[in-house]
């Protein structure tokens, strides 16, 4: 019962092109059936994810190993609650991040679980820089 | 099934085949000459109820099926067309979902009844664990149910429940994975949620056939849990329990009819009347009303894990119900303590269901955590311990002692009376904190509709009229797609004849094609064809509307609704009142309003509205006074326009509306004669047994 090879093969990356997301805005693309939130962050978001102690967060990442150096102003997440998997509103919330309209979880500017009963981080997708202005999701 | 039976046919044909398969003979010593207590009381009837509703959802499964499309594009148009085209087939899905409802209010009062009467207890432990094994299957069964229709809450209920598994330590994301065939909820979900729910039934049918079996080695249990020790004790099953479970089972049917003709949505979620998007979340995920004691249970844990194992925990510990309540009298009649626990354990399980459709903040889930306790410590503190203190009251020698004495004093159980009745005012204090708190958020006026109540028709004037505001109003943005021009000229409609509406069909213009060139081309319209939309696709829809895409309106009047909270929910079972989705969109189209009150902040382009949840709506004002001009004189105004628009979006809701009115009516009819036929056949068949 698992995947078949059509879903499989639907699941190949998938490339994104950046340059139209502006400072402060975020797209929402589909791949392999789930939302991804690609974010442009403003210097503040990016500021306010790494001035936050890592220790004391629930589920302890520094936001530098959740974007890629030299590209620290897109984050690229997973938009699935990882409570249970509603998907969560962005630019929402306390934390100038996520917040999940189910059961009230909120995630920061890092995709970083902040509040509410949510037990991880919004998941980080395999992607990497192809230029300066696109990513492979996959 | 209590072993070889001596019973012989008369007939020659039959005795041939009984020789061969003594199959009259199993039948004749299970459901005729089967000794049944004499002092069951009418609470035993909802076994034979349980197996009419199973019947009944099986055979109405089957036909559904046959009109349905299992997959995700196309499922949720094929439920609207099976409602709208097919012969009876409102009727026949408003029997197989409301019937999901009652199987699971009657199992409810069949697991109470056990609990309450000791049903559980040695010799019927085996028999008391396969009762939990069907709760199990049904809830199983009834989730993917509710998953096919693929409207919102189908799709975002079936993310959550499959989710909940994700919070298995090491495997849970591969057993997630495994149950959705995909990467996420989509079209192999759907598929094998078909599969599974045409297939759990009759798993169901095959545990039912043990649970009976086992029944029927152990014998029936009684009010008075005293085993029968004579033959005065007990009565033969035919026609005794019979026609008394025949009086129970049309008795259930009028409740039953209830909703289905009057009230089919009631038990419903609006958001399900709006195709899955799994771009979009619900501001609010509620599973069916079945599921949500153990849904709050499930919410009430802060750990996801320890959650998940509470919920199922709360389940599972019914097996073990037996050896937890070890007291020796069965029957809680002669517990006096016990008697005051279980109404106290029926009242916990109450406001845990109502507490599991409420959002989890504030006092909500403060009050979820304390009654996860109260469930839990009824089975592992409550239970144990009344075995060992409780002084039970001496029981009947036998049951014929029993029914003879009949005690006279009803002694009212004063303690649990007090604390139901301290719970109840709680509740409805929160609800009016509540209440108070969403006071911000206007409430819709209730209009006066011709089409409410159980006699209610459509104004045909307001349909005709409504169908000219639609269409050069609405029609700019909104389609209209499960609506065709035929639908104009069906009974129960606006009232055009045939030719009315082909030539109403005729005026609009409908892309087809390939012609033999290879072509597309465009002809006049027949009445086979369906309203075309005002966009080719949503993302057309939504590109010209400023982000928002206008949603199509065949089924807007019931995938709209509001609130209406307690205590309003129990008055409106009563009332019938349904009409919160017309209510809500009548006063949305009059809720636009110029002057935007303090602290409240519209975004550019979108537009204050006073009903729109949230405040700020995309549509601009639709409709101005005098900007569709009527021919019957009827004033031509705002309030006007939205009341004749809204009762013709009420019909292309529904437009089987009235037949199903009609049916009702006559359906009620014979129910009330036949169920009072059935209690006088009762009365006496059982006059020498009382």
């Amino acid at each position: 019962m698992n995947p078949d090879a059509s879903t499989i093969a639907a699941g190949a990356p998938i490339e994104v092109d950046l340059s139209p997301i502006a400072v402060g805005q975020d797209i929402k693309v589909f791949w392999r059936g789930k939302p991804i939130y690609i974010s442009h962050r403003t210097k503040k978001q990016i500021d306010e994810a790494r001035a936050v102690n890592v220790a004391s967060l629930p589920d302890p990442q520094s936001d530098e190993a959740r974007v890629k150096s030299g590209h620290e102003q897109w984050l690229v997440v997973i938009g699935i609650c990882t409570h249970l998997g509603c998907i969560p509103i962005a630019h929402e919330g306390s934390y100038d991040g996520f917040f999940c309209p189910c059961h009230g979880s909120q995630y920061d500017s890092s995709g970083r679980i902040r509040q509410g009963p949510a037990p991880a981080n919004l998941p980080v997708p395999p992607y990497q820089f192809v230029s300066d202005t696109k990513i492979q999701i996959g | 099934m209590s072993g070889p039976s001596d019973y012989q046919p008369s007939n020659p044909a039959l005795q041939w085949i009984e020789r061969r398969l003594p199959i009259f003979g199993l039948i004749h010593s299970s459901f005729v000459a089967y000794p049944t207590p004499r002092n069951l009381n009418y609470w035993w009837t909802f076994g034979a109820i349980l197996s009419f509703m199973l019947g009944l959802q099986i055979l109405t499964g089957v036909i559904l099926a046959m009109h349905y499309t299992p997959n995700a594009d196309l499922a949720f148009k094929s439920v609207e067309l099976i409602v709208r085209d097919v012969n009876y087939g409102w009727l026949l899905r408003n029997m197989h979902a409301v019937g999901a409802s009652m199987f699971f209010v009657a199992v409810y009062v069949h697991m109470f009844r056990g609990l309450y009467y000791g049903s559980f207890k040695e010799p019927r432990e085996v028999l008391w664990i396969l009762g939990v094994i069907i709760y199990l299957l049904m809830m199983a069964t009834g989730f993917m149910g509710y998953v096919l229709p693929w409207g919102q809450m189908s799709f975002w209920g079936a993310t959550v429940i499959t989710n909940l598994f994700s919070a298995i330590p090491y495997v849970g994301e591969s057993i997630v994975t495994l149950l959705w065939g995909g990467y996420s909820v989509g079209n192999p979900t759907l598929n094998r949620f078909f599969s599974l729910h045409y297939l759990l039934p009759f798993v169901i049918a095959g545990v039912v056939v043990l649970h009976v079996w086992a029944l029927h080695v152990a014998g029936q249990n009684n009010p008075d849990g005293v085993e029968p020790k004579s033959e005065k004790d007990t009565v033969p099953f035919t026609p005794h329990a019979t026609i008394k479970d025949m009086f129970g089972v049309a008795c259930f049917m009028l409740l039953y009819a209830w909703f289905i003709f009057y009230m089919p949505n009631y038990l419903g979620d609006a958001d399900n009347y709006i195709p899955a998007n799994p771009g979009v979340t619900p501001p609010h995920i509620v599973p069916e009303w079945y599921y949500l004691p153990f849904y709050a249970i499930l919410r009430s844990i802060p750990n996801k894990l320890a959650g998940v194992i509470a919920m199922f925990g709360a389940i599972i510990i019914l097996c073990f119900l037996p050896w937890l309540d070890s007291a020796r009298t069965r029957s809680s009649k002669y517990r006096p303590l016990a008697k005051q626990f279980f109404w106290i354990f029926v009242v916990v399980c109450i406001l845990l269901g109502y507490l599991g459709a409420q959002p989890p903040e504030g006092i909500y889930v403060v009050a979820g955590r304390v009654l996860t306790v109260c469930y839990f410590a009824y089975f592992l503190i409550v239970l144990p311990l009344l075995a060992r203190i409780e002084k039970p009251r001496p029981v009947p020698n036998s049951i014929s002692d029993a029914v003879l004495v009949k005690t006279g004093s009803r002694s009212t159980p004063m303690v649990s009376t007090a604390i139901v009745l301290a719970l109840a005012g709680s509740l409805f204090a929160s609800s009016i904190d509540s209440a108070k708190a969403s006071e911000g958020s206007d409430t819709p006026p209730a209009n006066k509709w011709s089409f409410s109540g159980p006699f209610g028709k459509f104004d045909r004037g307001a349909l005709q009229r409504g169908l000219k505001v639609y269409k050069e109003v609405c029609a700019s943005c909104h389609g209209l797609s499960y609506i065709a021009f035929r639908n104009l000229a069906e009974p129960g409609g606006p009232g055009y004849s045939v030719a009315q509406a082909a030539a109403f069909a005729s005026e609009y213009k409908v892309k087809e094609g390939p012609n033999d060139a290879g072509d597309m081309f465009e002809r006049a319209g027949r009445p086979a064809d369906y309203f075309p939309s005002p966009f080719p696709n949503e993302q057309a829809a939504r590109a010209a509307n400023g982000g928002a895409a206008p949603p199509d309106l065949s089924l807007i009047t019931k995938a709209r609704s509001y609130k209406r909270g307690f205590p309003w929910f129990i008055f409106d079972f009563f009332t019938q009142y349904q009409e919160q989705g017309p209510d809500y969109v009548a006063a949305v189209l009059q809720g636009f309003e110029d002057k935007v009150p303090e602290g409240v902040t519209i975004p550019e382009g979108s537009y204050y509205n006073k009903y729109f949840p949230g405040h700020a709506i995309k549509m601009p004002k639709p409709l101005s006074d005098g900007q569709v001009t009527y021919d019957d004189g009827s004033p031509t105004t705002v309030a006007q326009y939205s009341k004749d628009v809204t009762t013709f979006l009420m019909w292309t809701a529904e437009p089987h509306m009235e037949a199903r009115k009609r049916l009702g009516f006559q359906v009620f009819v014979f129910l009330i004669i036949f169920a009072g036929l059935m209690y006088f056949t009762k009365k006496k068949v059982w006059a020498a047994s009382h």
